[in-house]
């Protein structure tokens, strides 16, 4: 059983012993945020906004509430690499345990190749290059961050950390201060993709992604739905990410964002992610989170147009040590706009799900609709969950449903398919693909697929 | 040669002894029904015998094919070729029947050290299996017994006898919830699964099931022992005179 884990833990952690990221310096101050802005040549005003967010990550505090940061040392963290030096070269140099979870999840080589950072960019380079090929003519773009904002400042400029102001907090300033790579994405009013565009291919390119910006516009009656993460162990630089995700949902569109974010054990999840809503638009978050240490994660939706609508799913499985603390966000600001927000957490061999919600309905906001629903399955004694869903209603004609669960797995299901020849953690994950399959069958299916995997996974070693 | 053998097998759940040193053979080839009022502990003999966990055995003995199961799990008595046709299946929300077959399938035969063979394999035995329950194929869509009526709860237990293909079936009241239709198919089932190389081992509270299952024995239970054995002559006194007249 011992050895059993050990191996388990290797299988995630094993990425963070390359010590490909030697060059680079720990702690953060002015000069290497003027040193990250000078390397990608930005303009002026990304400079400044880099070094007033740094000025207000250096005044704010960390979070009063929510899980305990203190171990995290942030003199300690490398805030900037530059890519690709000292990483594993060649698909030969990359350690056997890492091979091995890339093909327990399902991943095809070509996929491996680039997720384990030594994939030429030949792969990504003819995916992506296809993908612009479709929809080039009806003026989609889609690109890497640091690229959208050589080649569309004009387009980058009046959006980015408007969303998500690096006022917001103290790991949204740092954000602001330090951020890197990313993704742009720009649908043009009208245009309705239907396939999912996919980051998939491109998030690891340059083996990174700690402090990635995301930014989306999705203009007037457009719909596309995006989807980004990876099922294998993310090894960041240190063990601290930072992300940020705003996305601009015009009137009429429609959206989807969905994630599948796995991170080592020891790392910090700490992303900020926010969408503007406008009128009649629809913006749906669906999420999966596994891994990390500590991960803190609340989609928000801000309903500023009348009729504007926000689904949020998420599922958040926490094991032997880590902390979910997870959840939504919704304002609604205008009319008639409407939120259902549906968490579904798995607590494990220690470990602490925490949803954690906040509904605001403003004055003006007449005639709100909220419906939250979270369900937690706790799968042993050591195992903790909780709910804190805080409804914040300054209207009066809300119409507000709130329902909580929270149980154990049935031991007579349990039962009933061991009986028929799967074994026990076979039969336990199953009940538990069961238990998120509402947030899953959201998800296309090679990401569903993969997800259902990941609790595989986890589930391996746990019981009997 | 017995294919199943109890051997003075006491039973407790809690502090409550509920079987009491039974002991009971099934033959290989044979069909052996288990008959007994309510509370005779018919359907606990069912679970432990596929190793529930909440029974603890705290005498005897379970020999099947000659190794002692007494301590088996549940998915190491199936992979020998036992099989628990549930009288209450359970109801497994999102999880989708096919899938969940074909795992399950995929599951038995690699502990069995057998090929599993193709997706599409399975599939084409899959269909034959619906078509022969009468069941419509798209209803390996729909998660496990998740509002299934009582009918069709049955008829997935059927399928999964079928596509297990055990040695020794028991099956735990499997007339409950079915209409005389259905309950035509299920005999069907029963009689096409039933060959010379395998066993039946039904508890049942009511004799109409012996219509389609015909035992070579009859067995009655009661307040955790067996109290009567006999042959399908049995069976038909029962009928007629009820189980007081026998216990």
């Amino acid at each position: 059983m011992a050895e059993d884990l050990k191996s388990h833990d290797s299988l995630w952690d094993d990425y963070n012993q390359a010590d490909y990221m030697a060059q680079t310096k720990s702690g953060l101050d002015e000069a290497l945020v003027r040193r990250i802005s000078a390397e990608k040549e930005e303009p002026a005003w990304m400079l400044a906004k880099r070094l007033e967010s740094l000025k207000i990550f250096q005044e704010k505090a960390l979070p009063a509430w929510g899980p305990d940061l203190s171990r995290l040392n942030l003199d300690k963290i490398t805030y900037y690499a530059k890519a690709m030096e000292g990483q594993a070269q060649s698909w030969e140099d990359v350690p056997a345990d890492i091979k091995n979870t890339f093909d327990k999840l399902g991943i095809p080589k070509a996929e491996q190749e680039v997720l384990a950072g030594v994939g030429a960019q030949y792969e990504s380079t003819v995916v992506y290059h296809n993908l612009k090929a479709e929809f080039k003519r009806q003026g989609v773009i889609f690109e890497d961050m640091d690229l959208a904002l050589k080649k569309h400042p004009e387009l980058v400029e009046p959006y980015f950390m408007r969303a998500m102001p690096n006022t917001l907090h103290k790991f949204a300033a740092l954000h602001g201060a330090v951020w890197s790579g990313g993704t742009f994405l720009y649908i043009p009013a009208g245009v309705k993709i239907k396939e999912p565009l996919q980051a998939y291919f491109r998030m690891n390119a340059k083996g990174m992604g700690q402090f990635e910006h995301t930014l989306i516009i999705v203009e007037s009656g457009a719909q596309a739905h995006y989807i980004e993460g990876c099922s294998a162990p993310r090894y960041g630089v240190d063990s601290l990410h930072a992300g940020g995700v705003e996305i601009y949902v015009k009137e009429g569109a429609r959206f989807r964002y969905s994630s599948v974010e796995s991170w080592s054990k020891d790392a910090y999840n700490l992303n900020t992610k926010r969408a503007i809503v406008e009128k009649k638009a629809h913006m749906e978050w669906v999420g999966g989170n596994f891994g990390s240490n500590v991960t803190m994660l609340y989609p928000c939706s801000i309903l500023v147009g009348e009729g504007a609508s926000a689904d949020h799913l998420g599922v958040a499985f926490a094991n032997e040590g880590q902390t979910q603390d997870t959840g939504a966000k919704v304002i609604h600001a205008a009319k008639d706009t409407s939120s259902n927000i549906v968490m579904k957490s798995i607590s494990k061999g220690g470990g602490k799900a925490i949803y954690r919600g906040l509904v605001e309905v403003g004055p003006q906001a007449e005639g709100a609709a909220v419906s939250v629903k979270c369900d937690a399955l706790i799968l042993d004694e050591l195992s903790v969950s909780d709910t804190i869903p805080v409804m914040k209603i300054n209207n009066p004609s809300a119409t507000i449903a709130h329902e909580a669960s929270a149980g154990k797995i049935n031991e007579e299901d349990l039962f009933y398919l061991r009986s028929r020849g799967l074994k026990e953690a076979e039969a336990a994950a199953m009940l538990v693909n069961g238990f998120i399959e509402p947030i899953t069958k959201e998800l296309p299916l090679e990401y569903s697929v993969e997800m259902n995997r990941m609790v595989e996974l986890e589930m391996e070693n746990s019981v009997g | 040669m017995d294919l199943l053998l109890v051997k003075n097998l006491s039973v407790s759940a809690g502090d409550k002894e509920i079987l009491h040193e039974l002991s009971f053979s099934v033959a290989l080839g044979e069909s052996v029904v288990i008959m007994g009022p309510n509370g005779s502990g018919k359907s606990t003999l069912a679970k432990v015998l596929m190793g529930h966990p909440d029974y603890q055995i705290t005498g005897g003995q379970i020999i099947f094919r000659d190794k002692d199961i007494t301590a088996a799990k549940p998915e190491e008595r199936a992979a020998a070729g036992l099989f628990l046709a549930f009288q209450e299946p359970r109801e497994i929300a999102g999880l989708e029947l096919f899938p969940f077959l074909f795992d399950a399938y995929k599951a038995l035969q690699a502990a069995r050290g057998q090929d599993a063979g193709s997706v599409f394999a399975f599939k084409a035995k899959l269909d034959d299996e619906l078509a022969a329950l009468d069941i419509k194929s798209d209803w390996s869509n729909r998660h496990l017994n998740q509002d299934f009526s009582g009918g069709e709860k049955k008829k997935a237990e059927l399928l999964q006898l079928a596509l297990a293909n055990p040695v020794l079936a028991i099956f735990d009241e499997i007339d409950s919830g079915l209409d005389v239709d259905a309950l035509e198919v299920a005999g069907k089932a029963i009689q096409r699964f039933k060959n010379g190389d395998n066993s039946l081992l039904a508890v049942t509270h009511y004799q109409r099931v012996l219509k389609y299952i015909k035992p070579d024995r009859v067995l009655v239970m009661s307040k955790g022992r067996i109290a009567q054995s006999g042959g399908p002559e049995l069976a038909a006194r029962l009928e007629k005179e009820g189980f007081a007249s026998v216990i």
